[in-house]
C-alpha cells in the first residue's frame, strides 16, 4: 500500500508542484536573460531584482475574468488548455531525476516512446483551442500547428531511432547507464542526432524561431488570442512545461542526465560531491538558457519555409542519420 | 464573409476565401494602418488599404495658421522625422519669398536632417525586424535613437517634435560642445551599426525572410509612384539630396545606394547604407561648418507674394514635397498641400503583398517605412 500508492502519489504532488514553480520562474528568468540580451533590466518592481514577479504573475492571471467568446465552441474551447498542459505534465513521469528510484515515477521500458506520444497529444489542445475559438487568427494559428506537427514530429521521432540504435533501450534510465557505460555523452557519439533533436524540439515547443502559431506581429495572440485569464495561464505553462521536457530529454539522451562530466574519470570525483539531481537541473537549465538565447537572437521563419526545412532537410538527414548508425551498429 | 462555424460538417472538401482584417489594431501595422486581406489558406490574393484613423487635418489646420506657426504643425505629420518636416517647408516658404538663407543654418540644418534621418531609420530597423521576430535589434536600435533625440533635445529642448527651424534660418545657434557630441555619437553608431548587421545582413533566417520578398521593377516602381529607398531598391537612381539638393547637401561627398532585385532584402541594405551615409554628410558638415549669422533678412510679418511653389526634399521615408499657394494679402497660405512619402508609397503596397504570404505582409508593411501621421495627415 505504502509503496504502491502512497509514495507514487506523494512524488507525483511534490513533482507536478515542482514543475509549475519552476515554469513560474522560468517564465521570470526569460524575462530576465532576455532583457540582459536587450540592454535592459527587465522586471524590478516586484521583490528585490523582480524575484517576485514570477508569483505577481499566475496572481495576476487567476485573479482575470474568464472570457468564453459567444461564438466558440464551448466545450472544445474549455478542454484545449487542459489538454495542453495535461500531458506537458504527464511527461514527466518518465523522467528520471536521478539513478535512485527515489527519483523517478516510473522507469517503464518504453520510456522514450511514451514521451513522444504523449508530447504529440499536446498539440491537439493548440490546434483544438485555435479552431473553437472561432476566429480568424487563431484558425490560422492552428493550421500553421498541425502542419509544423506532421512536418517536425517524423524528424525528431527517426532521431531518437539512431540514438535507440545506440543504447539499445527506450528507457530512460537504460540510456543513461549506457552513457555511463561507454563513459562517453551521446552527444559526442550521435552529434547529428543532437542538432535534429534540439531543432525539433524548439519547433515542437512553439519557441522562436519556429513560434509561427503564436507570431504575434504576424497573428496577433495567435491561437490563444481568444483565451484569458487562467485558461491562457494554461497554454502558456504548457509551452514552458514542454521546453523543460524537450531540455530535459536533450540532456538525458545526450548528455548524460544527472551523470556529472567525464562520469568515468575518478580523477573528477569531487564533483560528485554536488547530488545527481542537481547535475540533472542545472544541465536542464543550462539549456532552457540556450531556448532563451535563441529566441532573443533569431528572426522568425516563414510558414513554408519551415515547413520545407521540416521536410526537405530534417527529415532526409534524420533517415541518413538512422542508416548510417545502422550501418555502424552492423559492422562494428 | 465570416468563418464556417465549427459545427458545420460538410462531406466534401470545400475551400473558400478568408478575409482578415489585418488592424487598425495589429502589432505589425505600425500604428492605425488596417489592411483589409483576402487569404487562401495563409496566401494574399488580394489586400486593401483603409487609412485615415488618424486624420487631423494639418493641411486645413495650416491654412489657417500664420505662415510662422505652420513650422509647428509640420511637425505633427511624420512624428519620428519631425526635423525634415520643418525643412521642408521653410524651405518652401524661403522659396516662395526668395528669402537668401546664411550659409551656417544651411549646414546646420542638414547635419538636424541627416541626424533625423538615423533616427528615423533607426526606428525603421528596430520595427522592421521585430515584425519579422528578431525582437532585439528593435531595443537596440531604440537605444541608439534615444542619443538622437538627447542631441535635439540638447539643441531645441524637445525629443520628438521639435518645432526647429524658422522661415529664414534656425531659431537658435546650436549650444557649445554640440558638434562635438554629434561626432562622437557619430563615432559610436558606426560601432552600432556594425552590430545590427551582424545580427541580421547574413542571418540565414533574415535572408530567406527578405530575399525575393516584394519584388517591384523599376518601372512598376515609377509607375506606381513610390519614392525613397522603396524607388531605389528598384534601382531607380532618385535622391532631391543629388538631384535637386536643398539646404547644403550639394557641397557635401556622399553616394546613393541602389539596388539591384527591389526586394525587401535590397531596400534593407539600401537604408543600411543610408545610415553610413548621413554619418558622412554629418561628419563633413561638422568639418566644414562655417561661422556666421544662422538667421537671415527675414520681414516681422511674412507676407508671401501672391504666386504658388511647390518644394520637395529627400525625407528618411522619400520624397516629401510641399505645395503653397499665397494671395499675397493674407497672413496665412491660400491652399497647404503636402506630397507625403509613406503615403505615396503605401498605394505599393497592395501591389507588393500579392501571392505572398500573412508572414510577408508585415514584413512588407515594414520595409516601404511609412507613419500613418504621414499617411492621413
Amino acid at each position: 500500500m505504502l509503496d504502491t500508492v502512497v509514495i507514487p502519489l506523494l512524488k507525483i504532488a511534490v513533482l507536478v508542484n515542482a514543475v509549475l514553480v519552476a515554469v513560474t520562474f522560468l517564465v521570470l528568468m526569460e524575462r530576465k536573460v532576455i532583457a540582459w540580451a536587450q540592454s535592459r533590466l527587465g522586471p524590478m518592481r516586484v521583490g528585490p531584482y523582480g524575484i517576485l514577479q514570477a508569483i505577481a504573475d499566475p496572481i495576476k492571471l487567476i485573479l482575470k475574468e474568464d472570457i468564453t467568446p459567444v461564438k466558440a465552441d464551448r466545450h472544445v474551447f474549455t478542454l484545449a488548455p487542459i489538454m495542453s498542459l495535461v500531458p506537458a505534465l504527464v511527461v514527466f513521469a518518465v523522467v528520471p531525476f536521478g539513478p535512485d528510484p527515489l527519483y523517478y515515477i516510473g522507469d517503464i521500458n518504453v520510456g522514450l516512446l511514451f514521451i513522444i506520444s504523449v508530447t504529440s497529444i499536446g498539440v491537439y489542445g493548440i490546434i483544438l483551442g485555435g479552431w473553437a475559438s472561432n476566429s480568424k487568427y487563431p484558425l490560422l494559428a492552428s493550421l500553421r500547428a498541425s502542419a509544423q506537427l506532421i512536418s517536425y514530429e517524423i524528424a525528431v521521432t527517426m532521431t531518437l531511432v539512431s540514438v535507440i540504435l545506440t543504447t539499445g533501450t527506450l528507457s530512460l534510465v537504460g540510456i543513461v547507464e549506457a552513457q555511463q557505460e561507454s563513459g562517453i555523452w551521446f552527444a559526442f557519439i550521435q552529434p547529428v542526432a543532437l542538432v535534429l533533436i534540439f531543432i525539433g524540439g524548439l519547433a515542437e515547443t512553439n519557441r522562436a524561431p519556429f513560434d509561427l502559431p503564436e507570431a504575434e506581429t504576424e497573428l496577433t495572440g495567435g491561437f490563444h488570442t481568444e483565451y484569458s485569464g487562467m485558461r491562457f495561464a494554461l497554454f502558456f505553462l504548457a509551452e514552458y512545461a514542454n521546453m523543460i521536457v524537450i531540455s530535459a530529454i536533450v540532456v538525458l539522451m545526450f548528455f548524460g542526465g544527472w551523470l556529472r562530466p567525464f562520469p568515468n574519470i575518478a580523477f573528477l570525483g569531487f564533483l560528485d560531491l554536488l547530488p545527481a539531481w542537481i547535475w540533472f537541473v542545472g544541465k536542464v537549465f543550462l539549456f532552457l538558457y540556450v531556448f532563451i538565447w535563441i529566441r532573443a537572437t533569431l528572426p522568425r521563419y516563414r510558414y513554408d519555409q519551415l515547413m520545407s526545412l521540416g521536410w526537405k532537410v530534417l527529415i532526409p538527414v534524420a533517415i541518413g542519420n538512422l542508416v548510417v548508425t545502422g550501418v555502424f551498429k552492423v559492422v562494428f | 464573409m465570416t468563418v464556417p462555424a465549427p459545427r458545420v460538417s460538410t462531406t466534401q472538401f470545400d475551400t473558400n476565401e478568408l478575409v482578415i482584417n489585418m488592424g487598425p489594431q495589429h502589432p505589425s501595422t505600425h500604428g492605425v494602418l488596417r489592411v483589409v486581406l483576402r487569404l487562401d489558406g495563409e496566401r494574399v490574393l488580394d489586400a486593401d488599404c483603409v487609412i485615415g484613423y488618424i486624420h487631423r487635418g494639418v493641411e486645413k489646420l495650416c491654412e489657417n495658421r500664420d505662415w510662422t506657426h505652420i513650422v509647428l504643425l509640420t511637425d505633427r505629420m511624420d512624428y519620428v522625422a519631425a526635423a525634415t518636416n520643418n525643412l521642408g517647408y521653410v524651405e518652401a516658404v524661403e522659396k516662395l519669398m526668395q528669402i537668401e538663407v546664411p550659409r551656417r543654418a544651411r549646414y546646420l540644418r542638414t547635419v538636424l536632417a541627416e541626424l533625423q534621418r538615423i533616427a528615423s531609420h533607426c526606428l525603421w530597423l528596430g520595427t522592421h525586424a521585430m515584425d519579422i521576430g528578431a525582437m532585439t535589434v528593435l531595443l537596440y536600435a531604440f537605444r541608439e535613437r534615444e542619443l538622437v533625440l538627447d542631441l535635439f533635445e540638447e539643441f531645441c529642448g524637445a525629443r520628438l517634435t521639435y518645432n526647429s527651424m524658422r522661415v529664414g534660418g534656425l531659431p537658435l545657434d546650436v549650444p557649445p560642445g554640440w558638434d562635438r557630441k554629434v561626432r562622437s555619437f557619430c563615432d559610436l553608431m558606426e560601432g552600432k551599426l556594425d552590430d545590427y548587421e551582424t545580427l541580421l545582413t547574413n542571418n540565414r533566417i533574415w535572408l530567406k525572410r527578405t530575399r525575393d520578398v516584394g519584388v517591384i521593377s523599376a518601372e512598376e516602381a515609377i509607375g506606381l509612384g513610390l519614392c525613397g529607398p522603396p524607388l531605389r531598391g528598384s534601382g531607380v537612381s532618385r535622391d532631391l539630396r543629388k538631384d535637386e539638393p536643398n539646404a547644403a547637401y550639394e557641397e557635401f561627398d556622399f553616394d546613393i545606394p541602389l539596388g539591384t532585385r527591389g526586394d525587401t532584402y535590397d531596400r534593407y541594405l539600401i537604408r543600411m547604407e543610408e545610415f553610413r551615409q548621413s554619418i558622412r554628410i554629418v561628419r563633413q558638415a561638422l568639418d566644414g561648418l562655417p561661422e556666421g549669422p544662422i538667421m537671415g533678412k527675414v520681414p516681422r510679418l511674412l507676407k508671401p507674394p501672391a504666386g504658388e511653389t511647390y518644394h520637395a526634399i529627400e525625407s528618411p521615408k522619400g520624397e516629401l514635397g510641399y505645395f503653397l499657394v499665397s494671395d499675397g494679402k493674407s497672413t496665412n497660405p491660400y491652399r497647404f498641400r503636402v506630397r507625403p512619402p509613406s503615403f505615396c508609397n503605401l498605394q505599393g503596397l497592395k501591389r507588393l503583398v500579392r501571392g505572398h504570404l500573412v508572414a510577408d505582409v508585415v514584413a512588407l508593411i515594414g520595409t516601404i517605412d511609412i507613419v500613418l501621421g504621414e499617411v492621413d495627415r
